[in-house]
């Protein structure tokens, strides 16, 4: 003879003998622990309220999502016609959580006519494709500058041939060759941000002393013109060695002391390099004007100045600190930037010692 | 909210009439955002499409106030339902107003064709951003029934404030420089009033999620500088 809870079917109490498996015969909480499962937003639909919605989706929207009529959630006209059926497919809809940020939404029908929202994060691909499209901007920009004024030094030079006019061609020729060589930098800049850049997993084998090659970087800047005067060489004796890539870290020591030259005022530059730990570590430091701290993230950026202006009349490419930042990067190393504004800014590079072999 | 009514479906309408808002502010949300990216690529079939689709706000507010209409009456609401209804539809005109100025933003694009030039017209976005934010914000607050979140909201509408008040001395002074922009300055001078006033608006729709949250009107709030008051020497 059957209890009466039994005739009542699905009623019956789960107190008595509970199994596991009656356990999970609870769809709902069922559905729940599921959703919990996935790092992407989730929603699950009974009609248009949400009967349950995971971790990730509560995050983004505020614990108040369950139970609630999903329209209050979703208020983008897009995904509003989604859920009532008047379109069809995925749409992007962006402004959830962050105003950058951009999804993708997708309604998916179950079995038992409940349906699940799903919401795929696409902001970083479409980060990734506006960098692409301001990488060519910037780079035919940077281009065409120096050579706008290569093409109007030489028509003016056309018409200035008369016997008087020598000093002005002399000027004008100096003018246009140092644009050219502008030119020139910044095309070799390029080309070695995308060499560096191919061969990023291949580690580098040779294995240099950076103490030296600081010595050397060094010697050639203060050789290069009297700003050189103000490099302050502070190199320990002894061995700092590393595995690396001689021209590239030639180049990154160039550009540090470069930029600490260029943009640390008229105070001096300083360059160490010492070995702490199990690092090599180079510091560069200016006493210039200072960096915003805001602005220190965006200074690897390809083509990011601080101020375009001064940077633009030092000759700078804007690719500098982009360089650095990828063979740092192929070097397994660290890259510091700190700065205090109104005295200085430290470049610190660590890269692992290694040991003559 | 946290307990059900014992009449289910009156449960159902109230989910309804707040899911009819929030499909009204995404429509305004998305009015505002489309109106200065418009306005900013002087795409004038982008601006068109906006000042279409705002019918669709008019439509959707006459349905909310004809529900509104029928819970009073059927219903006869009380406490809590009764502010929540109310609230639902004050901010239902609030952002018709809103998709308004948005519609008026984008019909103005068509006449800024040649605005390029205008410096102050780059502040623009940026204002535009803050007002969008406040309106979103405001909404989240709305669908969270979170008072807090609302008091926040009318803390930033000293921002957008500020922008207009910069902009208002920028493009005066631009004008004083350039008398040919006048006539396209002026009207970006519209444009930066309309969103401030929608900034206002998303404060009044703070406010009233506040109150159909709380029960309490939110204390009046110690404005910044009255620009429009007599300078005094």
């Amino acid at each position: 003879m059957a209890r009466w809870p039994d005739m009542l079917g699905r009623r019956r109490p789960r107190r008595e003998e509970p199994t596991e498996a009656q356990e999970r015969a609870d769809p709902a909480a069922d559905g729940a622990i599921l959703l919990d499962a996935f790092s992407e937003p989730l929603l699950l639909l009974d009609g248009l309220i949400v009967v349950a919605a995971n971790g990730s989706a509560r995050q983004l929207f505020g614990a108040y999502v369950d139970g609630e009529d999903v329209r209050l959630a979703l208020r983008h006209p897009q995904a509003s016609a989604l859920l009532t059926g008047a379109r069809e497919g995925p749409v992007a809809i962006g402004g959830l959580g962050n105003p950058d940020r951009r999804w993708e939404m997708s309604v998916k029908p179950l079995a038992d006519g409940r349906r699940l929202v799903r919401l795929e994060d696409r902001s970083s691909a479409q980060a990734s494709e506006r960098m692409r499209t301001d990488f060519v901007a910037n780079a035919s920009h940077e281009l065409r500058t120096p050579l706008a004024a290569l093409i109007g030094f030489i028509e003016t030079l056309e018409d200035a041939n008369g016997p008087d006019e020598a000093p002005i061609r002399a000027r004008f020729l100096g003018i246009m060759a140092s644009e050219a060589r502008r030119m020139q930098r910044l095309i070799d800049d390029l080309m070695s941000l995308s060499r560096i850049e191919a061969d990023r997993f291949v580690a580098p084998r040779e294995t240099i002393d950076l103490a030296a090659l600081a010595r050397i970087a060094c010697a050639e800047i203060e050789a290069g013109g009297k700003a050189g005067e103000r490099v302050r060489c502070q190199v320990s004796p002894g061995s700092a060695t590393v595995h690396g890539d001689r021209a590239q870290l030639l180049q990154l020591l160039h550009n540090l002391i470069g930029n600490a030259l260029k943009y640390g005022g008229d105070g001096e530059v300083s360059v160490a390099v010492e070995v702490a730990d199990d690092n090599v570590v180079l510091t560069v430091r200016d006493e210039g004007d200072g960096i915003p701290a805001e602005l220190i993230p965006r200074l690897t950026e390809r083509f990011y100045r601080v101020d375009p202006g001064r940077s633009r009349s030092m000759g700078g490419t804007g690719l500098g600190l982009a360089i650095v930042k990828h063979v740092v990067e192929r070097h397994r190393g660290r890259l510091d930037i700190t700065s205090i504004v109104g005295s200085g800014t430290t470049v610190t590079v660590s890269l692992p010692f290694a040991s003559l072999p | 909210m946290a307990t059900g009514h014992i009449l289910k479906s009156f449960d159902e309408d109230l989910a309804e009439l707040r899911a009819l808002v929030a499909q009204m502010g995404g429509l305004a949300e998305e009015a505002i955002d489309g109106a200065i990216t418009a306005l900013a690529n002087r795409d004038t079939e982008a601006a068109a499409a906006i000042v279409k689709a705002d019918r669709a706000l008019d439509r959707l507010e006459a349905e909310l106030e004809r529900q509104v209409v029928r819970l009073i009456a059927l219903r006869a609401p009380l406490a809590d339902d009764l502010r929540e209804i109310l609230a639902a539809l004050k901010i239902a005109g609030v952002i018709e107003r809103i998709g308004d100025y948005a519609k008026n933003i984008a019909k103005r694009v068509p006449l800024l064709q040649e605005s390029r030039g205008i410096e102050p017209i780059s502040i623009l976005p940026a204002m535009a951003r803050a007002t969008a934010e406040m309106v979103h914000d405001a909404l989240d607050a709305f669908a969270a029934r979170d008072p807090n979140a609302a008091l926040k909201v009318c803390a930033q509408d000293r921002v957008v404030d500020d922008f207009y008040n910069s902009l208002f001395r920028a493009l005066l002074t631009y004008m004083m420089e350039n008398p040919h922009t006048i006539s396209a300055s002026t009207h970006l001078l519209f444009v930066a009033k309309n969103l401030e006033r929608i900034g206002d608006h998303a404060t009044n729709i703070a406010e009233m999620v506040h109150f159909a949250a709380t029960g309490e009107q939110v204390a009046e709030r110690g404005r910044g500088v009255d620009t429009l008051a007599p300078v005094v020497a």
